[in-house]
């Protein structure tokens, strides 16, 4: 049977596939001491790639890879499936993973002046990493949905590990194991439901499960849903897959821990938003329940393990384990409609919240790690100890920094942040679930104490001259003036510059350009959330339906 | 968009404006303009602040929000908030009250300045405090007053942890996090009524939520948990010494003056209108808790040994009388927690100015060694002298007519003359206000009259200074004018206060 190809629909993946090759052949024939413009040059490829998605996404919604109609097993109309979508959903979310990717490149710079790493092999994994997050929008049957998250992690593992000292080999053996345990968990799940349903296409298992007879093959789908979801859980690094976060990111160069911490766990959150909803059935309550255990689990766990970190990184990595928490909250609400067959517009708002709460975090998040980036230019995360002082030293930066974290913290001048946590206690209100809205109240504050920490350290006066009396051990004397105004402290401020940071090796202008744009897209989109929540209603709308 | 508008409008921008340009100045000359143009700023928005007082209409219909001037523009469609903003009679003396603190304590940080950080950042925190504040009395949407109760939190924290004395670091922890969990608290409590019934406290207080007796319970336990920690009451209160008696003077005087008041104002301008039903279910464990208050307020009082962590204390005991007559439902009793809220921040305010300069002066806040006070420093002891005989309620000054009317209110509240609850809220809390006027008075013994210790016989004489004077003397003259004519601010009040009990009890 002859297939008819939409080529349009795959045009993203074209020009994401092109960018990686033409990249690979730049690196060639570029001279080896002139290694800025491969970033150039993917970047541009990105950028155009992010074009061709929206292009591509926004015209009349196409589909591809399509089976021919047929009736479920138990009769009803006939259903068409496709493998591989394009509409206004992979229009927003391509965008999505291709500023981001874009971001990280722009953020990749000193890392790559710095040789540190091989340019052209690190620009190529990252676009092909890019290359799996675009298939995944697309995907819309259980194996490419799989295998693009595969292709979105596998050049990960290596990217994590290119710097090859002994923290880069740990951290990428430890994403390694775990991404396959978890990986053969979702593939045993998907495996399950194709035992019972016969269908990998997930209208048609959506159908299927919603009005099948399942008889007593009903609790192995349940268990088949559960396991894909448990499975994917991994890519948003929550628990019970949430241990790698905090080795595999602060061994990580700085630029791939702000792409596995934005974009990666982007595409997990698509990836779980496109099973839960399809996974849709009787009695798959009992599963949104869990995800809400794992949700609340996730949270408080990652609050509790940043709380006494003492490197930087870890710090931001274990609060984006407790962000995935957040993010995964809202799809607690399915249990409320779950039980009822899933009706479709019931089953948006908790979607959307999840996608809005994301967006809101990748682009506080990435305005955090630009942030340390900045200061850190090419070298690892570094203490918080070293961060300590930073408002007096780089005024600009650190108000930037303390803006995000107030933004991951969720209060203003954050806005971003505080309407991230508007939209997600309300879904989680609207659809009945107050016990979660209390614990992500309660993880709020939790989260707060380390952000505060971080926030106290970089505008510490450090001994200055305050009205000076011992303070208690085990505090060092903390001053913030205020997350809202980037002053350096008046001149009184004698005390020796911690010899950390060579001024000269950290200012990098793509670095510098991606922590305004963040920064000033964050401000906005804080005064203007309403954008941030039409785009992600948008998208679950088409990903529901 | 009702009256004139505008003047809502200014009244957030000009601080908001000015802390944006202290933040952004380049440069160390910022730091040598900063508290002339932060004191310009604060000056001028408190004379528009009085200018919202003007234009009042005559009385309309019996609607619980019936603002003079009001903002009304859509913000965020997806959420259905608007950004509406307005006064009435209950928010209009504590914006004025907001805008007048904030210009003395600007006044005040001219001459005497904490060491800290620099100087712009302190007039730019100051400022955006200012906004915050003002944004939460004049928010008539449950979002907008969400979102400007959450704008105080950070740069209070930064005030306590930039300027603030040994301890600091740890208090404004223990600020920031027990007052975000208040506030995370309100957000749940503001969604729980605004997907019932909207965000619009205009129509909310109209039409109601459209929750049932049990839901109303569960949303008003919500709000009032997240009220009771701002507000403080007992025991949501620990936060509040530490943070007291480590703050700079200015973070003092801002956080009793005004920032407490935003939780009772909650009670007043949300939970009790929004949530009749709520209300009256829970208001007698809400009167429990606020006698409670009063009561752990005034022994907690008797064995602080430190000058701002029992004008701190004591501050539990007060806002716990404001709380109580919020607690009662009637015109009595919410008229005076509006007195009370007013009045607590003028006396506290200036109790607070008086404490820290009295800290400043002699490098100690103990009560012993500040004994003899009186015979070295006469002004100073003698201010302090009447502003704690208003704090304790002496008839005739400010603090008087909150106290005596909520425990006149909560009496009323019993009918028949038989012993109910009521009653024994109202008998305790005057037995609490008795307890006030005994540990002011043991303060007053030790401090005005005792032998001058070696701290005090030390430093010579310190007269008060013009610039002192200049802070001080509005809010002394307030406490004569407010004891001597409560119907300054009960005036205005009144029918609003009218239309809330109308609310709760049909």
């Amino acid at each position: 049977m002859a297939q008819n190809i939409d080529h349009v629909a795959l045009a993203p993946l074209y020009a994401a596939a092109a960018t990686a090759i033409l990249v690979l052949l730049a690196d060639l024939l570029a001279a080896p001491g002139r290694r800025g413009w491969l970033l150039g040059v993917a970047g541009l490829g990105v950028a155009v790639t992010g074009a061709v998605a929206v292009w591509a996404g926004t015209g009349p919604a196409r589909a591809t890879f399509c089976i021919p109609p047929r009736p479920l097993a138990s009769g009803g109309d006939p259903i068409t499936a496709c493998s591989f979508a394009a509409d206004d959903s992979t229009a927003v979310l391509g965008a999505a993973f291709c500023v981001l990717t874009l971001a990280v490149l722009a953020l990749s710079a000193p890392l790559v002046r710095s040789a540190s790493v091989p340019a052209g092999e690190y620009t190529f994994l990252l676009l092909s990493s890019l290359f799996g997050a675009l298939a995944l929008t697309g995907a819309r049957d259980l194996i490419t949905l799989i295998v693009a998250l595969e292709t979105l992690s596998l050049p990960l593992y290596i990217l994590v590990g290119l710097r090859r000292t002994a923290a880069g080999a740990s951290a990428a053996l430890t994403y390694l194991l775990i991404s396959v345990v978890s990986t053969s968990v979702t593939l045993l799940g998907a495996a399950l439901l194709y035992a019972v349903t016969g269908e990998v296409h997930l209208r048609r298992l959506a159908a299927a499960l919603s009005t099948l007879d399942l008889g007593p093959a009903a609790p192995l789908a349940a268990a088949g849903v559960g396991l894909v979801l448990v499975g994917l859980v991994f890519k948003v690094a929550a628990v019970p897959f949430h241990a790698w976060a905090g080795g595999v990111y602060d061994g990580a160069p700085l630029p791939v821990a702000a792409y596995l911490s934005t974009a990666s766990k982007l595409g997990g959150v698509v990836a779980i938003a496109l099973v839960a909803v399809n996974g849709l059935m009787e009695g798959s309550a009992i599963w949104a329940s869990v995800l809400g255990a794992l949700a609340a689990l996730t949270m408080t766990i990652g609050n509790l393990l940043a709380l006494r970190q003492t490197r930087t990184v870890r710090l931001l990595a274990w609060s984006s384990v407790a962000q995935a928490g957040y993010v995964l909250a809202p799809l607690a609400g399915f249990a409320a409609v779950g039980s009822g067959g899933g009706d479709v517009s019931d089953v948006a708002g908790p979607l959307g919240a999840t996608l809005a709460y994301a967006g809101f975090y990748v682009l506080v998040e990435l305005a955090a790690f630009a942030a340390v980036i900045t200061v850190r230019g090419a070298r690892d995360g570094g203490t918080l100890e070293e961060l300590r002082g930073l408002g007096r030293r780089r005024p600009w930066v650190a108000a930037a920094l303390a803006l995000a974290l107030a933004g991951l913290a969720g209060l203003p001048p954050g806005l971003a942040g505080l309407f991230a946590k508007v939209v997600v206690i309300k879904s989680l209100v609207d659809s009945d679930v107050l016990w979660l809205a209390l614990v992500v109240a309660a993880n709020a504050v939790l989260g707060l104490a380390y952000y505060v920490r971080l926030g106290a350290a970089l505008y510490d006066r450090g001994g200055g001259p305050a009205p000076v009396s011992p303070a208690p051990a085990g505090a060092p004397s903390g001053a913030v003036p205020g997350a809202s105004s980037a002053s350096g402290p008046e001149g009184a401020v004698l005390v020796a510059e911690a010899p950390v940071v060579t001024e000269t090796e950290a200012r990098s202008w793509p670095v510098l350009v991606t922590l305004g744009v963040a920064s000033v897209a964050a401000v906005v989109l804080g005064f203007l959330p309403q954008y941030v929540l039409w785009a992600a209603d948008a998208a679950a709308r088409l990903l529901v339906g | 968009m009702i009256g004139s508008w505008w003047l809502i409008v200014a009244v957030l921008a000009l601080p908001a404006a000015g802390a944006l340009v202290l933040a952004v100045l380049p440069g160390r000359s910022a730091n040598r303009i900063a508290p002339a143009l932060g004191t310009v700023v604060a000056g001028v928005t408190f004379l528009v602040s009085l200018g919202l007082l003007t234009g009042r209409h005559g009385p309309r219909g019996g609607r619980v929000v019936d603002p003079w001037h009001a903002v009304d523009v859509p913000w965020i469609p997806p959420l259905g908030v608007r950004l509406s903003l307005g006064v009435d009679g209950i928010s209009a003396p504590l914006v004025v009250l907001t805008a007048l603190l904030t210009l003395l304590c600007a006044v005040y940080t001219l001459w005497t300045r904490p060491a800290g950080g620099s100087v712009r950042a302190l007039y730019a925190l100051m400022l955006v405090i200012e906004v915050g504040i003002l944004g939460t009395f004049l928010a008539l949407d449950l979002v907008v007053f969400f979102v400007a109760f959450e704008i105080t939190l950070l740069p209070m924290y930064a005030l306590i942890a930039g300027w603030g004395g040994p301890g600091r670091r740890h208090a404004a922890t223990k600020f920031v996090l027990y007052t975000l969990a208040g506030s995370v608290l309100l957000l749940v409590g503001v969604l729980l009524i605004a997907l019932a019934g909207g965000t619009d406290l205009r129509a909310l207080s109209l039409h109601g939520t459209g929750l049932g007796r049990s839901s109303q319970i569960t949303a008003f336990v919500v709000l009032a948990l997240a009220f009771a920690v701002k507000s403080p009451l007992w025991p949501l209160h620990t936060w509040l010494p530490d943070a007291h008696t480590e703050a700079p003077t200015v973070g003092s005087v801002l956080l009793a003056g005004v920032l407490l008041k935003m939780g009772t104002y909650g009670f007043i301008r949300i939970a009790v209108p929004v949530l009749p039903e709520g209300a009256r279910a829970v208001s007698p464990y809400l009167a429990g808790f606020a006698t409670a208050a009063i009561l752990v307020g005034a022994f907690c009082c008797f064995t602080q040994v430190e000058i701002k962590r029992l004008v701190a204390y004591s501050s539990v005991g007060h806002m716990g009388f404001v709380l109580l007559g919020v607690a009662t439902l009637t015109a009595t009793g919410i008229q005076a927690a509006l007195i009370g809220n007013i009045a607590h921040g003028i006396v506290t305010g200036l109790l607070f100015f008086l404490a820290g300069a009295i800290k400043d002066r002699y490098g100690t806040g103990l009560l012993t060694q500040l004994s003899g006070l009186g015979r070295r420093a006469p002004v100073l002891a003698g201010l302090l002298g009447f502003i704690a005989v208003a704090s304790l309620g002496l008839p005739g000054l400010a603090g008087f007519w909150g106290e005596l009317f909520a425990i006149v209110a909560a009496w009323q509240r019993s009918e028949g003359g038989t012993v109910t609850l009521w009653v024994v809220c109202a008998a305790l809390a005057a037995v609490g206000a008795a307890l006030a006027a005994a540990y002011f008075l043991r303060m007053l013994r030790i401090v005005v009259n005792g032998e001058p210790g070696e701290v005090v016989t030390s430093r010579g004489p310190l007269p008060v200074r013009p610039g002192e004077w200049l802070a001080w003397g509005p809010l002394a003259a307030l406490t004569l004018v407010l004891g001597l004519l409560p119907a300054l601010v009960l005036e205005l009040g009144l029918r609003p206060v009218q239309a809330i009990v109308a609310a709760v009890s049909s």
